[in-house]
């Protein structure tokens, strides 16, 4: 702009171009506005055209919208409920609470399960045992390719063909299993067990404290301090202390036969049983593929290297291949994470009363589906978003430190 | 008579047995199988829950089976023999006198040949496409017409075929119409969102291709379902009422849609910047650049994760099940809920799980090959 003159191109008086706006078709910026103001202004007009269709809709309708029906009483029954409910009092914003914990029970749950489950398989997949390898890798192959609402459907079927209440499975003294779901003794609450939790707590967060400080040391000096006696003695001794202290309460809910069906203990219905464990079995397939392409990964100079240093296989895969295959398997575990969460939404087909299911039900009673579907998107939009968050969090943490 | 230098000793046949624990099967096993005590502990408890197992299903399924029951008195099949073995073998039966409706539904009886071609030319459209000697311009044209076929044989309605209404279709035909359509739509409007999403020169439209993407990729499909089983009627206008299967249609394109785009820009990003540069260089224009150089390497680069997803979707147009559309899973759903047929649904559920299998597992089959045949050229 202004250095143009000082161009000494420029000096034998021949005038440098115009920055002015020329409008040719030519110019690829002119382009570009041209076209993102037309797709910009195409997609704005389908969604007016398609909001003043729905106004229209409902005003003939004449439902009304808005959030205000989550303030009308429920009237939905709900089985499962982690806070209290009850459908004669409570309003419908509740249920959508309800319906949120409980999805999230079976995400959180299940995110656990899968980890735990699809390691152990991925793993299992490069045991140098050949019928442990190709059993796991055909539980993978087998599994994954069918539709995880087959699997479900499959499941709550052979739930419901377990033996009636009267001639409930009893495997251990206070465990039922029967077509009502499991039933297992419950521990009768206590303060004193909410302070020994908050003893252990405490524990956990001294015991890493201390073991870091036993690394700084073991960089330092290269002699690792002891650490588990002090560690045990946080973690165990601590809260058993508190609790001890306290009276050391100890009652368990036992559940007994009463007429067609159980008093007392807890629930794990049929169909949460059943979503969890189909969902479980599904997705750690994928959990087992990640792991496994993981491992893979890890050059295998890493392998022979750590076993030149003398360093037994197990020893070998815990300190150093799966260190370093972390950081390959994190990012796509973080989609298969992702995916049990959304998958959850299935709960709906075998009636198990997720969020889905219930804000369902709720847009049946009410006619506010487009309130309804847009509780939906958002509770699981947040519920993506979080996962997301934290695995990036953790992602980072992890990553290799380099230059 | 010594011919034989000094020194030089004929080989002597050795005196020791033949070295079976370094080749042979027994050192296989003796390798693979029973390696450490851990390992042979392992071996045997998983051989043991094998054969356990193994023997169990087979004695369920084979053995103490119940192939056919023979006709009542009143003109329905009489499961008798079936309520005889419950518990200790399956009710193939089911699926003798029920595998029409699950196969095709509520199709007339009488045209379910139609529906039955229907299957066979989807099944040697997927075969054609994956071989690799038809990618080209013409397997466009290919699809095109295939799939003109399959609407005539599904409608009817001409050449003397009766017409058949999109609303009593039902079965395979149904899972793979809105599979295959849906992707046949999907893939190219994928390629226009990864495009978009790509875009340095413009900024609106890569704002709404992020938002398009990751809006569908944070929900649940079901959601996406419900919204077009409930909602899609308030969007259109008085009297337009579009039929249930082709608003389930549209959710699974705008859901597939979201996730192809994801992969297909991972292919864009996969491809070096020097093949950017270069045909910038010898003046293409955007579309040319794009269609001539970057898709053509950029999708070829994807293709082992495209089928994947693809089997994704072919799994997840079991989903339509939650808002009543007949695909193949609800088809077997309703076959089971006759009185007779109650108790034996794990048989049918089985029966779909290998269909469906069937299907994924080709899939996946021909993903690994191509994935061992591009790694070739990538390794040398």
């Amino acid at each position: 702009m202004s250095a143009s003159s000082s161009d000494p191109r420029f000096a034998g008086g021949r005038k440098p171009p115009s920055k002015g706006i020329t409008l040719s078709w030519a110019d690829p910026k002119l382009r570009a506005i041209v076209w993102q103001v037309v797709i910009v202004g195409l997609v704005a007009g389908a969604i007016w055209y398609l909001v003043s269709n729905t106004a229209a809709n409902l005003a003939q309708r004449r439902i009304a919208t808005g959030f205000a029906f989550l303030g009308r009483t429920a009237a939905i029954p709900i089985g499962e409920h982690l806070i209290p409910y009850d459908p004669s009092v409570n309003t419908y914003g509740r249920a959508v609470v309800i319906g949120i914990l409980n999805t999230l029970k079976v995400a959180v749950v299940g995110i656990i399960l899968t980890t735990i489950l699809g390691t152990a398989i991925g793993i299992a997949q490069l045991s140098r045992n050949w019928l442990l390898a190709k059993l796991s890798a055909a539980y993978v192959e087998f599994l994954r390719d069918i539709p995880v609402l087959l699997q479900l459907l499959f499941w709550y079927t052979l739930v419901q063909t377990l033996p009636v209440v009267r001639q409930a499975w009893n495997p251990l003294p206070g465990v039922f299993i029967s077509n009502r779901g499991l039933r297992v003794p419950e521990l009768v609450w206590h303060a004193a067990h909410t302070w020994a939790l908050v003893a252990f707590l405490i524990g956990a967060a001294l015991t890493f404290a201390l073991n870091r400080r036993a690394t700084r040391a073991q960089e330092a000096t290269g002699v690792r301090p002891r650490v588990w006696p002090a560690a045990l003695a946080l973690l165990v001794g601590l809260p058993l202390l508190v609790w001890a202290a306290m009276g050391a309460p100890f009652t368990l809910d036992m559940p007994a036969r009463r007429g067609f069906n159980f008093q007392g203990g807890g629930l794990l219905s049929p169909e949460y049983v059943a979503l969890l464990v189909g969902l479980v079995l599904y997705t750690s397939t994928y959990a087992a593929e990640n792991v496994r392409t993981g491992i893979l990964s890890v050059p295998t100079g890493q392998w022979e290297a750590a076993a030149a240093l003398g360093l037994r296989r197990g020893t070998v895969l815990r300190q150093v291949v799966l260190p370093q295959a972390l950081r390959v398997i994190i990012p796509p575990m973080t989609s298969t994470y992702l995916g049990i969460t959304k998958n959850s939404s299935l709960a709906v087909a075998i009636g198990f009363q997720d969020v889905v299911s219930i804000v369902n039900t709720i847009l049946n009673q009410t006619g506010q589906a487009i309130e309804g579907i847009a509780l939906i998107m958002a509770v699981y939009l947040s519920i993506s978003l979080g996962i997301s968050l934290f695995m990036n969090w953790y992602n980072a943490r992890i990553a290799l430190v380099e230059r | 008579m010594s011919a034989i230098a000094p020194g030089h000793h004929v080989a002597q046949p050795s005196r020791e047995p033949p070295p079976s624990l370094i080749a042979g099967p027994l050192a296989w096993m003796r390798t693979n199988l029973f390696n450490s005590w851990l390992s042979t502990a392992v071996t045997l408890a998983l051989g043991y829950l094998v054969l356990r197992m193994g023997t169990s299903f087979i004695q369920w399924a084979f053995i103490h089976a119940v192939w056919t029951v023979p006709m009542g008195a009143n003109g329905t099949l009489d499961p008798a023999a079936c309520r005889a073995a419950q518990g200790v073998g399956a009710c193939w039966a089911v699926i003798w006198d029920k595998y029409r409706f699950i196969l095709f539904g509520r199709y007339p009886y009488d045209q379910q040949w139609r529906a039955a071609i229907v299957v066979v030319l989807f099944i040697g459209l997927f075969v054609v496409s994956g071989m690799r000697r038809f990618w080209r311009k013409e397997l466009v044209l290919i699809w095109i017409g295939t799939l003109t076929v399959i609407g005539v044989l599904m409608w009817g309605g001409v050449l003397g075929l009766t017409y058949v209404g999109q609303d009593i279709w039902g079965g395979l035909p149904i899972t793979l119409i809105l599979s295959t359509f849906g992707l046949a739509v999907a893939f190219p409007l994928a390629v226009l969102v990864a495009l978009g999403r790509r875009s340095t020169t413009m900024p609106a439209v890569r704002m709404l291709c992020v938002l398009y993407i990751e809006l569908i990729r944070g929900v649940p499909l079901i959601s996406l379902l419900f919204m077009a089983s409930v909602m899609f009627p308030l969007f259109m206008p008085e009297g337009l009422n579009p039929d249930k299967l082709l608003r389930a249609q549209v959710a699974i394109i705008l859901f597939a849609g979201a996730y192809l785009a994801e992969v297909v820009r991972a292919g864009l990003q996969g491809l070096p910047k020097g093949q950017y540069e270069a045909a910038d260089a010898i003046g293409l224009g955007y579309w040319r650049k794009m269609g001539l150089v970057i898709l053509p390497q950029a999708l070829r680069l994807v293709i082992p994760p495209l089928v994947n997803t693809f089997i994704g979707f072919f799994k997840d147009t079991s989903l339509v099940l939650i808002i009543g559309i007949f695909d193949l899973l609800t088809s077997g759903k309703v076959a089971v809920a006759e009185p007779i047929w109650q108790a034996y649904s794990t048989e049918v559920y089985i029966v779909l799980a290998l269909i469906y299998f069937a299907f994924c597992f080709s899939m996946s089959r021909y993903s690994r090959g191509l994935e061992r045949e591009f790694g070739k050229s990538v390794r040398r």
